[in-house]
């Protein structure tokens, strides 16, 4: 216990020097930059506002932009110019086409079911009693990692070899309906779809949160006044409650395809990308830090980032929208 | 049905009987598979490979041996010295990155929404646009010029940061790909201040600096607060940024890198991997639960606009 505390105590001091260091600093500047006046105020205090933000996002992310997008056109360890070998690689090495026919699969199942869901609970929710408890239940795995999840969903999975008991959870009803349990991670294509429900049961209640609120916020008068005329159930919500949530739907749809295009813990964790179930995130990971090779992960990075383009000007779009409706 | 919507159409106009047992099957089906991790993380090791979970409910039995292994170390199979450390450095890891990009996106969100310059309007979206660059994007160009310093030929523009393996390395890029949203989501909240106070408290002579610091910041604690949570969890659970930058030793690797390679190295060591992954998501469950209001919050503002 004693070396426990000498060795982690001085962390706490990195940290109270980080944050009350920064703090600090940023008291000076404002101290100094608010004596001054007249013409030159509001420049400086654009400066010492907006200074801090722009040069870390210029380093953290703008640059390694620009670095990452000539890095895929260069060889392993950048120092070669390699035209465009590695993009050929991503389109014909039939491994990489595993790994880009998954990651097809994951943006197009994962996020229709995860909106799905959740629109599916907002809507049975809705005007529940005791709405709150499902609610936080369903909500729950959002504050669980990935990694976390997968150790949870690994034991649901989990299989033991013939003569031993089954403790897994899947085996187990599947060997009460009468079943042959197997190692489920290692059945292609199966496998993918078990690591598509970790990611269902944590992301759908983000999904169920926002509908929800979306769906509260329908005009009451609208829904009861439709009620009275007769629709209810289904029929109000095809023709008043789904179409007043659309918008909000599509934003939540997108905002899983860009997460479902990034997912790299579950498949780390569960599989490390092994029997078939790789996707782009962890190859371009096992590309950097396992092959060593700069040029192939960037050129992944890059093949990540494209995908994300169209939801990224749909965004700008909708920004723009709702800016000039003010 | 129609029996249900003539009663009160208002307050039961989806909610059947139905819906309600739907709604409370699926519930159950979320929960079971946490509840069972966690009941397993109570038992011996014998009992959790010999019978599953569930027997507890008829021969309840519990322990907590893993928990003390796991935290502590010093059993059987080569835990170290547990995963005690890790835990600190996630603690260690998530104070400044929580703290230090609000702290910046809030000064960027005042300045973006109520000190206008030519530029500003175009500088916001492209902040905006930001948010869904993947993080890959970034990883390989951080990581060179944390260990080598940025170079133009033979001439130097940034010495080596030295910073690679430090906890400065984990901080400086959970706050870098922190900022977009935090910048959005409290220029959301910033720039719907009202006009009237900021103009009066320049009518009486306060510049940007005391406007900022005696109205904008006090005002804007709910949504500081809707952004940390949100952050919290982020940091707490990355892995990502955890892999890349911190090399994994106990010195600054937070636990959930830790975890992940228990997985890889005890594929099915259960009695390790239920109480560290417990050990690992009990804090940020009590943060989710105490404070799952401003959560909310926090995500609807980001997402519904």
């Amino acid at each position: 216990m004693g070396t426990f505390i000498s060795d982690n105590a001085p962390k706490f001091g990195q940290v109270f020097i980080a944050v009350f260091g920064f703090l600090a600093i940023m008291s000076a500047i404002f101290f100094i930059a608010g004596k001054a006046n007249g013409k030159k105020s509001k420049p400086i205090a654009n400066i010492v506002f907006l200074g801090p933000a722009v040069l870390l996002l210029g380093a953290g992310l703008i640059v390694p932009t620009f670095q990452t997008i000539m890095f895929s056109f260069k060889n392993d360890t950048s120092q070669k110019w390699v035209g465009l070998a590695n993009y050929k690689w991503i389109f014909t090495d039939p491994d990489i086409h595993l790994v880009l026919f998954n990651t097809l699969l994951w943006i197009l199942v994962v996020p229709v079911v995860t909106t799905g869901i959740g629109l599916g609970l907002a809507v049975l929710m809705d005007r529940m009693k005791n709405e709150s408890i499902p609610k936080s239940l369903i909500f729950m795995p959002m504050a669980i990692s990935f990694v976390g999840a997968s150790i949870i969903w690994r034991f649901v999975y989990n299989y033991s070899t013939r003569n031993q008991p089954q403790v897994g959870l899947l085996s187990a009803i599947v060997k009460l309906f009468g079943g042959q349990p197997q190692n489920w991670l290692l059945v292609k294509p199966l496998n993918t779809f078990l690591l598509m429900i970790i990611f269902v049961w944590v992301q759908t209640g983000f999904s169920m949160v926002i509908l929800s609120a979306a769906i509260k916020a329908v005009p009451a008068d609208i829904v009861e006044a439709s009620a009275l005329d007769g629709a209810y159930g289904w029929r109000l919500f095809r023709f008043i409650t789904f179409p007043s949530v659309r918008s909000t739907f599509i934003v939540v749809l997108a905002t899983q395809v860009v997460g479902a295009l990034k997912l790299f813990d579950i498949v780390r964790t569960m599989t490390g990308g092994n029997f078939g179930t790789n996707v782009i995130a962890n190859e371009m990971y096992a590309q950097v830090f396992v092959q060593f090779n700069q040029g192939k992960g960037s050129a992944l990075a890059i093949a990540l980032f494209m995908c994300v383009l169209p939801v990224l000007f749909y965004n700008m779009r909708n920004l723009r929208l709702e800016r000039s409706h003010r | 049905m129609s029996k249900v919507a003539n009663h009160s159409p208002g307050r039961r106009i989806y909610s059947t009987r139905f819906a309600t047992i739907v709604v409370w099957i699926i519930t159950v089906a979320w929960t079971v598979p946490t509840f069972g991790l966690f009941v397993s993380s109570f038992r011996s090791k014998t009992d959790i490979y010999n019978t599953g979970w569930w027997h507890v409910f008829t021969h309840p039995s519990f322990t907590f041996a893993n928990y003390r292994e796991v935290l502590f170390g010093g059993g059987a199979l080569s835990l170290g010295n547990g995963v005690l450390p890790y835990l600190v450095n996630s603690i260690v890891i998530t104070i400044p990155s929580v703290i230090i990009p609000i702290a910046v996106a809030t000064l960027a969100a005042y300045s973006l929404a109520w000190i206008k310059f030519k530029g500003s309007d175009f500088l916001f979206f492209f902040i905006f646009a930001l948010q869904i660059v993947p993080l890959q994007m970034s990883l390989i160009p951080l990581l060179q010029l944390f260990t080598g310093g940025a170079h133009i030929g033979h001439i130097t523009l940034i010495p080596a940061f030295g910073i690679a393996g430090h906890f400065a390395g984990i901080w400086l890029p959970h706050t870098m790909f922190a900022l977009p949203l935090a910048i959005y989501l409290l220029h959301n909240f910033i720039s719907s201040l009202p006009r009237d106070l900021m103009e009066a408290a320049h009518m009486d002579g306060a510049n940007h600096f005391k406007v900022f610091r005696q109205i904008v910041l006090p005002l804007s604690i709910p949504a500081i607060a809707a952004f940390a949570i949100f952050q919290f969890l982020w940091v707490w659970n990355d892995l990502l940024i955890a892999l890349t930058f911190a090399s994994g030793t106990e010195e600054i690797a937070p636990i959930n890198a830790k975890l992940a390679s228990l997985v890889g190295q005890y594929g099915s060591g259960w009695q390790f991997l239920t109480a560290g992954a417990f050990v690992s998501i009990a804090i940020p469950l009590a943060v989710f639960f105490s404070l799952q209001r401003f959560f909310v919050r926090g995500l609807l503002a980001g997402s519904v606009k």
